[in-house]
């Protein structure tokens, strides 16, 4: 079960040429990453803004063009744009945008969009069998049927957020990848969100990559944590181990920057790694680890040598010249 | 049954706002006022008037050349036809051709600049587009002249130069629309689900294209029909007796300032279906694209 393996990337690299430049300089929005899911997990894809977690979202999903590397579905290739993927494979993989407003075309209504989804992967549904399933879908989510001869302008953004969760859920995907799906959404609406996508993961059996900057989010519903840093991966780990025992730097910044609530939380904190500076611009990359700059214990090699990842106990992956084994047991 | 009863409910009120945003103005209703009357008059022209065979070849030399009295309220042209009479059919000829022009140019720009903007940056895009930008560098009236000149002076080929010189413009506004529409995530959607392409163009794709095309054709009524008096006036699309504004105005200024009702009645017809058209045009287009930024 463990090494049951659903979607795995090897070396991907997404680069974007810089068009306004007179040298060919590239954004090196994804730059080496290699990550495996498991079957069945939900898989927490965490780091700041520009650090490379949509890009990778739209480079499994083929909407950007992959530069190198390669990525499988169960064993298929998802190398190829999305235009060229069969259509098999176009079920068994979906995405949940950030911004349902945008994901929802304004001049449908919620009957014409979801039943796009009906009519392509279950072609015998007809008339009035296509309305009830549609009925269904929305009671899925918990929408009165009324709301299908509605147009998305004219519901709420959290219901807008449910009916794209209907639309990739009626495809009944394998594998779904959530990119922020709560953060454009009112606090009150998120816990319903998630109780609901969790609750479809294990009626279903799916596998999310549930992509955010929450990670108190992440500490309640993923089962391993990716901390992802300029398009490269800094720290692999399960959910616990995350958060009981952080041996990347810049994970450490990261938790130690959650606002905590109560006292439990706080003990969990690590030592307070104080955040610095931004992350810097992907078409500069620093040289040696990119995570130097900010590096609150950065040494001589951090500058010139880039680290390589290393498995530092069973599913624990760091990448840090500091965290060879003798590290991770003396920060222990 | 409960079903249709939500739909219509949704429609009625989708109406009810759109008449809403379009009525504010009181120019537009003017110009929609304006639009109505000249349809209906045009449809009615025959029934309007005690003259109907005036509008056609008809000599009456008695009752040549007449100021505007009540018996011709705006006078007779030098042939003695009535030139309200004249005016009302001439409508008749004016929408006809408007409606003929536009019904080619519309489908055929709409359609080349869908697939243009939908295959933005591919060779197939650059085709149309360039050969658009031509059709767009010619001067206008130049075409339809060079078109008229070289074919036969009728009604079938002014309509022709003119069908020719119009859909390039209905190919930009929709491939401007349509390529930055493809982006959207609703329509990467539908192509991630594995929509047709004639799905992704027709259902995800034009609709969001529409309001300014129906906008513009509102305003281009007009404008085709000034284009066709134009050509008209230089003596292209003449048919023999029938009335044409265009004509009208060409055969009465040569008897200015005398007999000033042979051309004063045909251009001030002219510069009020324009002004209706465009009022009606500019409401229309209220009232389609604020409904847009609400939804």
């Amino acid at each position: 079960m463990r090494d049951d393996i659903i979607l795995s990337l090897r070396d991907v690299k997404t680069y974007f040429p810089v068009e306004s430049s007179r040298e060919k300089l590239y954004v090196r929005a994804l730059d080496g990453v290699s990550l495996d899911v498991r079957r069945g997990e939900v898989l927490g894809l965490v780091g700041e803004s520009g650090s490379g977690k949509s890009t990778l979202a739209y480079t499994v999903m083929g909407i950007n063009r992959l530069t190198a590397g390669s990525i499988r579905l169960d064993g298929v290739s998802l190398d190829q744009p999305y235009q060229r993927r069969p259509q098999a494979l176009k079920r068994q993989l979906q995405i949940v945008f950030q911004d349902p407003a945008s994901a929802l075309n304004p001049n449908q209504t919620i009957h014409q969009i979801l039943s796009l989804p009906l009519k392509l992967f279950r072609k015998d549904l007809r008339g009035d069998q296509l309305t009830r399933e549609v009925v269904r879908l929305l009671e899925m989510v918990q929408l009165p049927p009324s709301f299908m001869y509605k147009a998305p302008g004219s519901i709420g953004g959290g219901e807008r957020q449910m009916v794209c969760i209907a639309r990739a859920m009626a495809c009944a995907p394998a594998f779904l990848i959530l990119d922020e799906p709560t953060s454009a959404l009112d606090v009150s609406i998120q816990a319903k969100v998630i109780n609901m996508l969790m609750r479809f993961r294990r009626e279903r059996e799916m596998t999310y990559l549930f992509i955010t900057h929450d990670l108190s989010l992440m500490r309640n519903i993923a089962d391993r944590i990716v901390i992802l840093y300029l398009g490269k991966v800094c720290e692999v780990a399960d959910t616990l181990t995350f958060f009981t025992n952080p041996l990347h730097p810049y994970t450490q910044m990261l938790l130690s920057a959650i606002p905590v609530v109560s006292e439990e939380e706080e003990a969990l904190r690590p030592q307070r790694v104080e955040s610095v500076g931004e992350i810097p611009s992907p078409v500069h990359i620093p040289t040696g680890c990119s995570f130097h700059l900010r590096c609150p214990f950065k040494q001589e090699i951090c500058t010139q040598i880039d680290p390589v990842e290393r498995e530092v106990e069973p599913g624990h992956i760091v990448r840090c010249h500091l965290c060879d084994g003798s590290a991770a047991t003396a920060e222990q | 049954m409960e079903q249709k009863y939500t739909r219509s409910i949704r429609w009625k009120d989708e109406l009810h706002r759109k008449w809403f945003l379009f009525s504010r103005n009181k120019l537009t209703l003017v110009g929609f006022a304006i639009v109505i009357l000249i349809l209906l008059l045009a449809v009615f022209a025959p029934f309007l008037t005690p003259y109907a065979d005036h509008a056609d070849i008809f000599i009456d030399y008695a009752n040549a050349s007449q100021a505007p009295s009540l018996q011709h309220l705006c006078g007779t042209d030098v042939f003695g036809r009535d030139i309200l009479t004249r005016i009302l059919f001439s409508l008749r000829s004016a929408l006809s051709m408007a409606l003929l022009v536009l019904s080619i140019a519309v489908p055929v720009g709409v359609m080349l600049g869908l697939l243009a903007g939908y295959l933005r940056g591919t060779i197939v895009d650059t085709i149309i587009m360039r050969v658009t930008d031509v059709f767009l560098s010619v001067p206008p009236i130049l075409l339809a002249l060079a078109i008229a000149a070289v074919m036969e002076a009728n009604m079938t080929n002014t309509m022709l130069a003119v069908t020719i010189m119009w859909w390039p413009w209905y190919c930009r506004v929709v491939y401007s629309m349509a390529s930055s529409l493809r982006s959207e995530n609703y329509v990467i959607s539908a192509e991630l689900m594995g929509a047709s392409r004639g799905h992704i163009l027709f259902r995800e794709i034009l609709p969001g294209c529409l309001s300014p095309v129906f906008t513009k054709m509102a305003l281009d009524v007009g404008w085709v029909i000034l284009i066709g008096a134009t050509l008209n006036y230089v003596g292209l699309g003449v048919q023999d007796g029938a009335p044409s504004l265009g004509q009208m105005l060409s055969d009465g200024v040569s008897y200015m300032p005398e007999y000033w009702w042979m051309t004063i009645f045909p251009s001030l017809a002219i510069a009020i279906i324009i002004l209706g058209f465009n009022l009606f045009g500019d409401g229309l287009r209220d009232a389609l694209s604020k409904g847009d930024q609400e939804t």
